[in-house]
């Protein structure tokens, strides 16, 4: 009993952790394919070669990322069967088609083209090489639509019926694909590897722009940044705040714990801002409330009644205080990024986008807090899904496979050390290709001047080098 | 003959196409990585991994694929095999990441290239040990009991299971080898015309090594290839194996590019059909079979009717990703 406990605690622990390291990398991949994909259609079509010294700049950083991914990736793949088999083995008929089909048309699709995104602009011309950037910025699409169905699933399980050794059959395979809770989650998981790309983009930028605010490359990025924070970031709040209100209808007990509502409000629900959770006498320490708000969020209603934990068998409720502080960093950074959005926006009206250093010091900051969100969100999604994996139907418990607790710690433990040499490795890498200038534009697409975002620096000399 | 039994060995042939294609394509760059310090300067390393550079990850998404699809249509199978295989899974996975890492690492550090040389060469023989001790461990059998895996946690690990493990270390040592003889000139591609020669002989000791050993494991092996009626219908694959060996030496002999490399595939293909003649009907050997481990009709038919489509286009765009990067490689021309 103690063993199966320990193992349980351990595969948990080991799925968390590397479900944690891969989600940062899809978050950046996706949201950086695109960009590279815009950027290549932004040099094919208006020949400006700032675009294509962004474009080289970011290729290299994309390149790095990816390969991190991919190997991240793999480990998941197997994941499920070597500590979670007995999911496997009960699932595999309804999750392991969309899986399957996240191979077949989102994995192969971006290592086919990626090689010739990579290295081919060469061999296969500019016209075919932007036809594979934008296959591999589909592709990783295309990868979070499968995924996110598949984890949708597991939070709001559709289109299926149990067989007599346990298995979920599939019944209905639209049903299934595009389960209650799958919009929501595409859509705010999307837009939030966008801005966390944005955000990274922004914070290089900015760091640039602190040492030399007359490069074209630095300025275009920046400036492609700040209109995607402003733009996504009030969009993405809206996402948010549908998804919450699904949430709320598909897995209510999940919102009790974000929202922290040990006891239920049958006249208007108060939302707590900030407090510490107490599992023990089951009420938030310290609360610090805005009366009647999370009935206003959620219900549209000030007076709307809204359940709490107290309805809620203990053991169906999940760790409440890891869910509460984890939604409030994710919707804290969401509302700092919607500052700085906006914040742009006024300084790029006023003229002044590239000259207000604070502005410029603040992205540096935000730089990397959307992977922060982006894991904040992920865990409050996922533990707020516990105790089960499967959402009301199979239990983490009953998930896990034939496992010994020495051999789940022995493989913890490796892939902690190797996950940290390796990936910390690359975090270095990238972070030292960041801090490395992105160079002046000097390669025209067509004879010409070369126009780098509205200004004619001394550097359109440099145009009459070779291409590389 | 309902459909159910149709589809469910429909499906085992298309996880075997995947593992099969998966071993072929990794096998010659997990290669390329084993003969690494072999190469006599880092110029030849250089080559080596840009002879690779541009299709490896397109090549592993074939692992992702078999273990992907086994979960998808064999759920039973994946969660006995994973199970049974966990500490050789996990040690392939971490070798996989290493060496995968390296691709990108190498270029972006001089004094850290020997690390990630390193890396490359300890993680792709790692992840080729680990997938031969698999595939040793898979051939020996796994005891299963109530849908569950009920043998030890180091049942994999046998004399005969390093037998194979390292026969797949030599095996694709060949394919490396022949792969770059195929796409590079020079000193790299002599050195490796050296070493060909050697591993081919090496690979077929393996291959006879375990091929004798093989019946001994399982009395159906046994009765399959050499008991009458089976010995007829498997008859063929000795007699092909002496053809793809005839064609490789002669080949190296020759002084061929490309005859040794698909020779080196040849080898392996026939090899992989033998042991999935002795594996029939059962995919997890000696007592799950095809049928009893498929998933639902439901499942096989939702997953078929993409698959049939999506895997014609995959081979053409892979296909195409290779026409790209023929030919010999030009050692000054990478994007790093």
């Amino acid at each position: 009993m103690l063993s199966s406990f320990a193992a349980e605690t351990l595969a948990r622990f080991q799925f968390a952790f590397t479900v944690s390291f891969h989600i940062i990398f899809p978050a950046f991949s996706i949201g950086l394919a695109s960009f590279l994909a815009v950027l290549n259609a932004l040099w094919l079509w208006t020949g400006d070669a700032v675009y294509r010294t962004v474009f080289d700049y970011w290729k290299k950083i994309f390149a790095v990322a990816f390969g991190m991914g991919v190997v991240s990736g793999i480990v998941m793949s197997y994941q499920f069967g070597t500590n979670w088999s007995e999911y496997a083995d009960k699932t595999g008929p309804v999750l392991g088609p969309l899986m399957a089909y996240e191979v077949l048309s989102a994995f192969f699709l971006e290592a086919g083209f990626l090689g010739i995104m990579l290295f081919g602009r060469e061999k296969v011309g500019n016209g075919l090489h932007m036809f594979a950037t934008a296959m591999v910025a589909g592709g990783t699409l295309m990868s979070a639509t499968w995924i996110l169905s598949v984890n949708s699933w597991m939070q709001t399980p559709a289109g299926f019926s149990i067989n007599d050794v346990g298995q979920f059959v599939p019944e209905d395979w639209w049903a299934i694909i595009f389960n209650p809770s799958f919009p929501y989650r595409l859509t705010h998981m999307v837009l939030a590897a966008y801005l966390t790309t944005a955000f990274v983009v922004a914070g290089v930028a900015g760091w640039h722009l602190l040492k030399d605010r007359n490069n074209p490359a630095t300025r275009t990025m920046f400036s492609m940044a700040m209109w995607m924070a402003l733009i996504v970031t009030p969009l993405q709040i809206g996402a948010g705040d549908a998804h919450g209100i699904n949430t709320l209808e598909h897995q209510p007990v999940k919102i009790m714990a974000m929202e922290g509502h040990y006891d239920s409000h049958p006249d208007g629900a108060p939302l707590i801002l900030f407090g510490i959770p107490n599992p023990a006498e089951k009420r938030i320490d310290y609360a610090i409330e805005i009366p009647k708000l999370s009935s206003l969020i959620l219900e549209h209603d000030l007076n709307a009644p809204l359940k709490g934990l107290d309805t809620v068998p203990d053991d169906q409720e999940p760790p409440v205080a890891i869910v509460f502080f984890s939604f409030r960093v994710m919707v804290g950074i969401g509302f700092a990024m919607l500052g700085i959005g906006l914040w742009g926006g006024i300084q790029r009206w006023r003229g002044r986008l590239y000259d207000t250093t604070w502005l410029h010091r603040a992205t540096v900051v935000m730089g990397p807090m959307g992977f922060v969100a982006v894991l904040a969100g992920w865990i409050t999604t996922e533990v707020g899904r516990q105790p089960y994996t499967v959402y009301g139907l199979l239990r983490t418990s009953e998930s896990l496979g034939p496992v010994a607790a020495p051999a789940v710690a022995a493989s913890l433990i490796s892939f902690i050390v190797v996950y940290f040499f390796v990936f910390g490795a690359g975090t270095f890498y990238i972070m030292r290709m960041m801090g490395k200038h992105p160079g002046t534009a000097r390669l025209g697409l067509r004879d010409g001047p070369v126009r780098a975002a509205g200004i004619t620096p001394l550097q359109q000399t440099h145009n009459a080098h070779p291409a590389e | 003959m309902d459909i159910i039994f149709e589809l469910s060995f429909i499906w085992a042939g298309l996880i075997a196409f995947a593992v099969l294609t998966y071993v072929v394509l990794d096998g010659f760059d997990l290669g390329v990585g084993i003969l690494f310090p072999f190469a006599h300067s880092k110029k030849d390393r250089d080559t080596m991994m840009n002879s690779v550079a541009p299709i490896w990850d397109g090549n592993e998404t074939w692992l992702v694929l078999g273990g992907g699809g086994l979960f998808a249509v064999f759920p039973l199978a994946y969660a006995v095999v994973m199970s049974a295989l966990y500490m050789p899974i996990i040690l392939m996975l971490l070798a996989l990441v290493f060496r995968g890492v390296a691709f990108e690492y190498r270029w972006k550090t001089e004094r850290w290239k020997r690390v990630w040389d390193a890396a490359f060469f300890g993680g792709s023989t790692m992840a080729a040990l680990c997938q031969g001790i698999a595939l040793g461990a898979l051939v020996q059998g796994i005891k299963i009991t109530d849908r569950h895996y009920s043998g030890g946690w180091w049942d994999w690990l046998t004399p005969f299971t390093v037998l194979t493990g390292v026969a797949v270390v030599v095996g694709y040592a060949l394919l490396g080898a022949t792969w770059v003889m195929m796409k590079t000139d020079g000193a790299v591609h002599h050195r490796m015309r050296d070493l060909a020669k050697p591993l081919a002989i090496a690979t077929l000791v393996f291959i006879a090594a375990v091929s004798i050993w093989t019946p001994f494991q399982n009395y159906t092996y046994f009765e399959r290839w050499f008991a009458m009626p089976g010995f007829l219908y498997t008859l063929p694959i000795p007699v092909l194996l002496a053809i793809a060996i005839y064609m490789l030496f002669t080949g190296l002999a020759r002084g061929h590019d490309v005859t040794p490399f698909l020779s080196s595939m040849a080898l392996f293909v026939i090899s992989f059909i033998g042991i999935g003649i002795s594996f029939y009907p059962n995919i997890v050997p000696p007592a799950l079979s095809i049928v009893d481990a498929a998933a639902p009709d439901a499942s096989l038919k939702f997953a078929l009717v993409g698959t049939s489509v999506l895997i014609p286009l995959i081979l053409a765009y892979t296909a195409y990703a290779y026409w790209v990067f023929r030919g010999k490689l030009d050692p000054d021309n990478g994007y790093h």
